[in-house]
């Protein structure tokens, strides 16, 4: 604004006194700039008094600033010259900034926040193994549209990028595993051994990070945002129960898609390495038939298996952690976080069962 | 001085028309109420006037700088750094304590040192009576917190013109009370002009110095203003039907078709 006068702040002994005299405007900008040098005043003064008959404006910054001075040093006397308006601002100041008791009080231990989560991961289990026992009864609440429209979102929509990786993945293998084989003259076996590798491992593995990270991640935001927005709790009541609307359909969703989802994968990976090889000169029937040779029908069936165990893994950790959503802006976003990585981790934790028991059982 | 000129806006969005044709003035130190039912564009109005929503047509002036046309551009960045706004909801950063959220503008915009900022921060959450909330996160807090502490972030650079949207609804009876206190003690001590949107009738005649009523019905095709000027007046002699419906609870009977 034109021709106000820039703040500023000084010091004058007055019979034993020293006095801190402020002019001026005394705005947000000019607290900020006397803010050290006035309290750097205050500090040094033995007995302080204020004088602030030159201050021609001062809004509530400036008000915390005189604030500031008048506590820096004790309780000195009322400030002389104010004006009725800075007197009163002062005055409202003054009852802000009085001291008050913390606001936060100590959440709970690291230790009890542990414990609390294991159990509700346990009671989680709990409630969806009773909505999948119930199910006769509350037929009415499984609605097959939403499972439609999940085995959609989880399946066909996946499609595309799972034959892509798919491909990608068996040309890359078979790639790198020709170069050094053909050293010895086994390049043949390079089928034999993308074949094992995608139907008994690649194909569900791969087929569950892509389900967790398009799919778990999906199902965490849902009905993460549900929960912020208190659906869940009009849910429950309305006595809907939430696991048996939201999270059965999606489970079943999931575990039939999965077989699919694997499958595709695997012919893809397939194809991607004949491609490789068609391109090493070896005919496709001569391909074919080392394919055959190598797998049996428990190889994919093994692998399908798992992938629906996958699919459910990765589904039930999803769903549980858009329920477990907190509260607050980033609270969706930990919750897609949590589900992603969960499910990565629990895939891969159930492929080393699955690798053990597949070996004690022979397969 | 004028605080805020708006001469004939109008907010169209695709064949519908919000409103059109509102125009007025709020002078400097006045405390100006946008009034009217659920749907009439009262929100629409003041997201032009804050420079978030560029009207259909029409000119808006705000602290003496021109925010619509082809200069807007400019003068709503010069005028975004002279207002406060509170949202309806407090719209606080959801990472920071209520103190951050207070001082982040002063941390942005003054050389305030770190305890310096805090003090002011907490002079302004201490006026609207959060002095006690100040190291909470805002999912920590009920909505008339929330709401409080988006005013105290307003304030936060102390500007001499607020827009608040529906500051008072959803609060208590006392804390609302104290909130029109502020509002009245901010206007008489630092001058501060406010625009308000709000339907707390309340509220309204206790604080407001003029009001400009909406309605979505005023025009055959669309919504506008169907009064302007001293709310007290338009309780006790206005004569359009929403206005006596809305000051009197006078409600207009059904016509026959």
């Amino acid at each position: 604004m034109a021709g106000q006068i820039d703040a500023t702040v000084r010091t004058e002994e007055r019979d034993g006194t020293t006095v801190l005299i402020v002019s001026g405007h005394l705005d947000v900008h000019a607290a900020g700039r006397l803010w050290k040098q006035a309290l750097r005043m205050a500090r040094q003064a033995k007995s302080l008094s204020l004088d602030l008959a030159g201050v021609d404006y001062c809004d509530m910054s400036g008000a915390a600033l005189l604030v500031a001075i008048e506590t820096a040093r004790g309780k000195p006397g009322a400030p002389n010259g104010a004006s009725p308006q800075t007197e009163a601002l002062l005055q409202r100041a003054r009852l802000a900034a009085a001291p008050t008791p913390p606001g936060r009080t100590a959440g709970p231990s690291d230790g009890t926040r542990l414990f609390a989560g294991f159990a509700g991961n346990v009671a989680y289990l709990g409630e969806v193994a009773v909505a999948v026992a119930t199910i006769p009864k509350r037929a009415r609440m499984l609605r097959p549209p939403d499972i439609l429209r999940y085995a959609d979102q989880a399946g066909v929509k996946a499609i595309p990028l799972v034959l892509l990786l798919g491909f990608l993945m068996g040309l890359i293998l078979a790639f790198q595993s020709a170069v050094p084989m053909r050293r010895f003259g086994a390049d043949l076996y390079v089928a034999n051994l993308v074949a094992i590798s995608l139907l008994r491992e690649l194909g569900p593995l791969l087929s569950a990070v892509i389900l967790a990270g398009r799919t778990g991640s999906a199902f965490a935001a849902e009905i993460g945002s549900m929960k912020v927005n208190q659906e869940i709790d009009a849910l429950a009541t309305m006595s809907l129960d939430p696991v048996t609307l939201l999270v059965l359909p999606r489970l079943i969703a999931a575990v039939l898609t999965m077989p699919a989802l694997v499958l595709a994968l695997d012919v893809a990976g397939l194809l991607g390495m004949a491609t490789v090889m068609k391109a090493f000169g070896y005919p496709l029937v001569a391909v074919a038939h080392q394919v055959q040779a190598a797998t049996s029908a428990i190889d994919l069936f093994g692998g399908l298996f798992k992938g629906m165990c996958f699919g459910f893994a990765v589904a039930l950790i999803g769903c549980r952690a858009g329920l477990a959503t907190g509260v607050g802006p980033r609270a969706v976003g930990q919750a897609a976080t949590a589900a992603v990585v969960g499910g990565i981790v629990a895939t891969i934790f159930l492929d080393g069962l699955f690798a053990l028991l597949f070996y004690r059982l022979g397969l | 001085m004028i605080a805020v000129r708006v001469v004939e806006s109008s907010q169209r969005f695709g064949t519908r028309t919000i409103f059109r044709d509102v125009s007025f003035e709020v002078a400097e130190g006045e405390v100006f109420a946008i009034l009217g039912g659920s749907g009439c564009g009262k929100s629409t109005l003041l997201n032009q006037l804050i420079g978030l929503l560029p009207p259909s047509s029409g000119k808006i002036e705000v602290m003496g700088q021109t925010i619509t046309g082809p200069s807007g551009a400019a003068g709503r960045l010069a005028m975004q750094r002279k207002i406060g706004a509170m949202f309806q909801s407090g719209a606080l950063f959801g990472s920071m304590t209520l103190l951050e959220n207070v001082m982040l503008p002063l941390e942005m915009f003054t050389d305030l040192p770190p305890d310096g900022r805090e003090a002011v921060a907490r002079v302004k959450l201490g006026s609207v009576g959060l002095g006690h909330a100040t190291g909470l996160m805002p999912a920590e807090i009920s909505g008339g917190m929330a709401k409080r502490a988006g005013i105290a972030r307003a304030m936060a650079m102390d500007p001499p013109l607020l827009f608040l949207d529906e500051p008072s609804a959803g609060l208590d009876p006392v804390t609302s009370a104290e909130l029109d206190r502020l509002i009245l003690d901010l206007r008489h001590d630092l001058g501060t002009t406010f625009v308000v949107v709000t339907h707390e009738l309340a509220s309204i005649l206790a604080i407001a110095d003029r009001c400009i009523v909406l309605d979505r019905n005023a025009y055959p095709d669309g919504g506008g203003t169907i009064a302007i000027g001293d709310p007290r007046t338009l309780r006790d002699e206005g004569t359009h039907k929403m206005v006596r419906a809305f000051f009197r609870r006078e409600i207009p009977a059904k016509e026959a078709k």
